[in-house]
């Protein structure tokens, strides 16, 4: 593997990671928040212990989320140092600031995990919503530094040098509200149809049902809300990459043609070479209506877009596809959960619908991994869209095909533990809470 | 606004360095403790640093966010010549953060946990070894930009005699701390002692690693002597803490727990001060004879400024709610904190 395939497989490689992580660093603990609120109310003791329970999980995640995110923050230097060097002082403000919404949330973190019977019972429940309030927030920051990526602002470029730097106007840049409405929304669905698919699995092999049952309702909730609002956040975020990066949305859309009534299309494999789709369904003008609220407005395809700055097409059309489809998949069973909730109770008892969510387990997170791919791919060959290219930012050190199999070889081995350790959780879920119920 | 955004820089290197050194330090001292007491060590040791492991590596984030929001020449020089180093102690922080949450949480106790304990305490000598050597390469003036082999570019940047010293140096300091702070952490009689023993263990082991880093320093030509000895400040800074630290020796006997942390931070404080006083604003020393600085390196002045802005008021919420987490856990009796513990 050359030294840049290698660069860009190990910054892949570790976001890919890392961000599962910070999905339910980021959303768990508004669950945890949720029941543990009911339990201060109702007093039932099945509430703290899904509380509790949670918080153990959340534990190791946030363990793993944190030193992966530590990583994260050389890695951007041991990979992409001249990308750094400017970029640095230009897209830095929303890591300063988020430096401050980590240290709040690891402080907080350390009340709620070591509080219990400790602290005043309110004041120990609201740093449990400080922790998910500054997590939040930390990912809307990093996003809006990616987002920056996408859609450079707050610097002019004049013979190579970057001056005029204004890091406010770099933060709010054109993409980081879609981009952040989008994330933070994919993180509730992504998380909620991940936890609520686990507890399902033990409602169906009748193992501590009243605990489960519980905890499966407070998550396909906020799950099953954010899967409904995900396509409308992602609409906005399809019309953003439009009128920011044409190339991208023609490489999702596989769309090689300019021309009025510009199609959707859904599915197919991208004949680059010949430049089609083969076996895939169009929708003539919908594409151009998506975008531009308009069926006859064409759309920039390939064809206009020197094949210097295309993206790889195959890759990114089939990411966007996965994530679309999978979007969908989540909106309708998030129409099934509210059916069963307001109309038909007993479906929750049902085996099909527990299957259902059961099955729903990963598809959030493959999604969310999708997504990223999208976003990621669809800007290359740009590092920094239109300003920098990847290829030019890379680390002149060679021998990075290394450093790519010991990071794999190294999140191979957690991804096994952490499986492994909530696999044993969940094990002792009876044992250690089957007495207080 | 740039002398704000270094006093943050050093103040986080400084917390980094005592925090998060006592909390490294622990493993190192479970590493030197016989089987049949590693237990109840690690009991106490879990006790003191749990809650605030996830706040003490904060202190490395924000310093490399400084860097390179504020002087990002320094932070891309550094990545790429000091990249293998780097990544090893990348490579520690992983292994170690994990295997310290996973030994915790592992729901069954059973053969994992001598896995864990392993990976544990490894990764915690190695992190602030490899912390130590990258902080000796800055300075040794082995850094080359304009290298032409791999060799010359990678790896004698940071593997020579005196950045090893200086690794070695880091490892025994982190065990000192931890060991200092762990005496505080107990009220058995037997336990205390075996602190004290470590602690005077590791300070011998200072000591010796400090001469080595002075001997090696002569024969790699680095005028450390100069540097230390060649100036007010850093000659004050040496003796105040050789005087505290016969102080601290004086009241461990004496019992007080209290003043002895904050002799030993003080000492650490002294340290960081001599080695960087002299070098000021210069962070990193190029073999050509230049060298990166803080004030000529600066980011952009806006950057720079919003940077500060951002320090200050995190700082803001920062302080207090961690004094109060700190202190909060300092309150409870031991019963108590078993209690916890076994939740
Ligand atoms: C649960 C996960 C999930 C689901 C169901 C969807 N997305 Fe998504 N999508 C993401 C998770 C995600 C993401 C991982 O969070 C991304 C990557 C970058 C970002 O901001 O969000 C993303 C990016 C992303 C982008 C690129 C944004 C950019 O590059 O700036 C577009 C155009 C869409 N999405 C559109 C959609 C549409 C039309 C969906 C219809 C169902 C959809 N997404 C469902
Ligand atoms: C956590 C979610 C993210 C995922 C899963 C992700 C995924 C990826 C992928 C797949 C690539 C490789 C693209 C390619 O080379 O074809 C990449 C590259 C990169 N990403 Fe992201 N990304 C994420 C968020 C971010 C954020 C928040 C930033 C910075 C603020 C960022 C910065 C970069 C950089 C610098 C590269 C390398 C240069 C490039 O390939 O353009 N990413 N990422
Ligand atoms: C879309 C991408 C990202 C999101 C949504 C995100 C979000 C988060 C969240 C919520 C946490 C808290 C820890 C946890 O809950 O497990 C976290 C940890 C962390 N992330 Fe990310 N992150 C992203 C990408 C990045 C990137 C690109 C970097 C570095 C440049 C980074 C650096 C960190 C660091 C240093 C931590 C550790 C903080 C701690 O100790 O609490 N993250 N991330």
């Amino acid at each position: 593997m050359d030294n840049f395939m290698a660069a860009r497989s190990q910054m892949a490689l570790s976001l890919g990671f890392h961000i599962i992580f910070s999905c339910i660093g980021m959303v768990m603990p508004f669950f945890m928040a949720v029941s543990h609120f009911l339990w201060l109310r109702t007093g039932n003791p099945v509430y703290q212990n899904v509380t509790k329970a949670w918080s153990k999980g959340v534990a190791i995640f946030f363990a793993t989320g944190a030193v992966s995110g530590t990583v994260l923050s050389f890695e951007l230097g041991l990979l992409w140092p001249t990308f750094m060097k400017h970029a640095g002082p230009i897209f830095g403000m929303p890591f300063s600031l988020e430096g401050t919404a980590f240290f709040i949330e690891a402080i907080a973190l350390g009340f709620f995990l070591y509080g219990w019977n400790r602290f005043n019972r309110w004041f120990h429940w609201f740093t449990g919503v400080v922790v998910g309030i500054s997590g939040l927030t930390s990912g809307i920051l990093v996003v809006a530094a990616n987002a920056w990526m996408n859609s450079p602002a707050g610097f002019d470029l004049v013979n190579g040098n970057y001056i005029n730097i204004d890091p406010i106007k770099a933060m709010f840049n054109p993409a980081w509200f879609s981009q952040a409405l989008h994330m933070s929304v994919a993180a509730f669905a992504a998380t909620g149809f991940a936890v609520a698919g686990v507890h399902a699995l033990m409602i169906l092999r009748k193992q501590n049902v009243n605990f489960h049952m519980r905890a499966f309702k407070i998550a396909a909730i906020f799950g099953v809300v954010a899967a409904i609002l995900q396509p409308l956040s992602g609409d906005i975020s399809a019309k953003m990459v439009a009128k920011r990066q044409p190339a991208k949305l023609a490489a999702m859309e596989a769309h090689f043609e300019t021309k009025p009534y510009s199609p959707l299309i859904i599915g197919g494999i991208p004949d680059v070479k010949n430049k089609k789709v083969d076996y895939a369904i169009e929708l003539p003008g919908m594409l151009s209506f998506m975008v531009y609220d308009d069926f006859k407005a064409p759309v920039k395809g390939l064809d206009q877009i020197p094949a210097a700055d295309q993206p790889p097409i195959a890759v990114t059309h089939y990411a966007f596809q996965i994530m679309v489809a999978l979007g969908m998949i989540m909106m309708g069973l998030g129409v099934i959960y509210l059916i069963a909730l307001w109309k038909k109770k007993s479906w929750f008892e049902k085996h099909w619908f527990l299957r259902l969510f059961i099955w729903a387990t990963p598809i959030g997170f493959i999604a969310v991994e999708a997504g990223w791919t999208v976003t990621e791919v669809g800007r290359q060959p740009w590092i920094i869209q239109g300003v920098m290219r990847t290829a030019d930012a890379v680390t002149p050190m060679p021998g990075i095909s290394y450093s790519f199999y010991l990071f794999t070889a190294v999140y191979f081995t957690l991804s096994l533990a952490v499986i492994f350790l909530l696999y044993r959780q969940i094990k002792m879920v009876p044992e250690i809470y089957d007495k207080a119920v | 606004m740039i002398y704000v955004v270094i006093v943050f820089l050093w103040v986080a290197l400084l917390l980094y360095l005592v925090m998060g050194g006592a909390d490294f330090g622990a493993g190192i001292i479970e590493m030197f403790t016989s089987d049949k007491n590693k237990s109840r060590t690690r009991r106490i040791m879990y006790n003191a640093i749990g809650p605030i492991w996830e706040a003490n590596h904060m202190w490395l984030i924000i310093a490399i966010v400084i860097l390179f929001v504020g002087f990002p020449v320094i932070y891309a020089t550094m990545s790429t010549y000091l990249h293998i180093p780097l990544t090893v102690m990348l490579m520690g922080i992983i292994a170690r953060g994990t295997a310290l949450t996973f030994r915790n949480y592992d729901a069954v106790h059973d053969n994992m946990q001598k896995v864990y304990n392993k990976i544990f305490v490894y990764s915690s000598f190695i992190t602030p070894l490899f912390l130590g050597i990258i902080a000796g390469s800055a300075v040794s003036g082995r850094v080359d930009p304009n290298a032409t082999n791999f060799m010359d570019a990678y790896i004698y940047s940071w593997l020579n005699w005196f950045s090893v010293a200086i690794g070695f140096f880091t490892v025994a300091l982190c065990g000192f701390l931890a060991a200092i702070y762990l005496i505080g952490e107990t009220n058995d009689e037997e336990e205390r002692n075996r602190f004290i023993r470590k602690a005077r263990l590791m300070n011998i082991a200072a000591v010796v690693a400090g001469s080595v880093v002075f001997i090696a320093s002569v024969k790699e030509n680095i005028p450390l002597v100069q540097w230390v000895f060649g100036n007010i400040i850093g000659v004050a800074a040496v003796s105040a803490a050789t005087i505290s630290l016969v102080a601290l020796w004086y009241l461990i006997a004496k019992g007080k727990r209290f003043i002895i942390r904050v002799l030993a931070g003080f000492q650490m404080t002294m340290i960081l001060l001599t080695t960087t006083y002299k070098h000021y604003p210069n962070i990193i020393i190029l073999k050509n004879g230049g060298h990166l600085s803080l004030i000529e390196h600066q980011g952009a002045e806006k950057a720079i400024t919003a940077l500060g802005i951002a320090l200050l008021v995190g700082s803001l919420f920062i302080l207090p709610a961690l004094f109060y987490l700190v202190w909060s856990f300092q309150q409870k009796p031991d019963g108590e904190k078993s209690e916890v513990r076994s939740l």
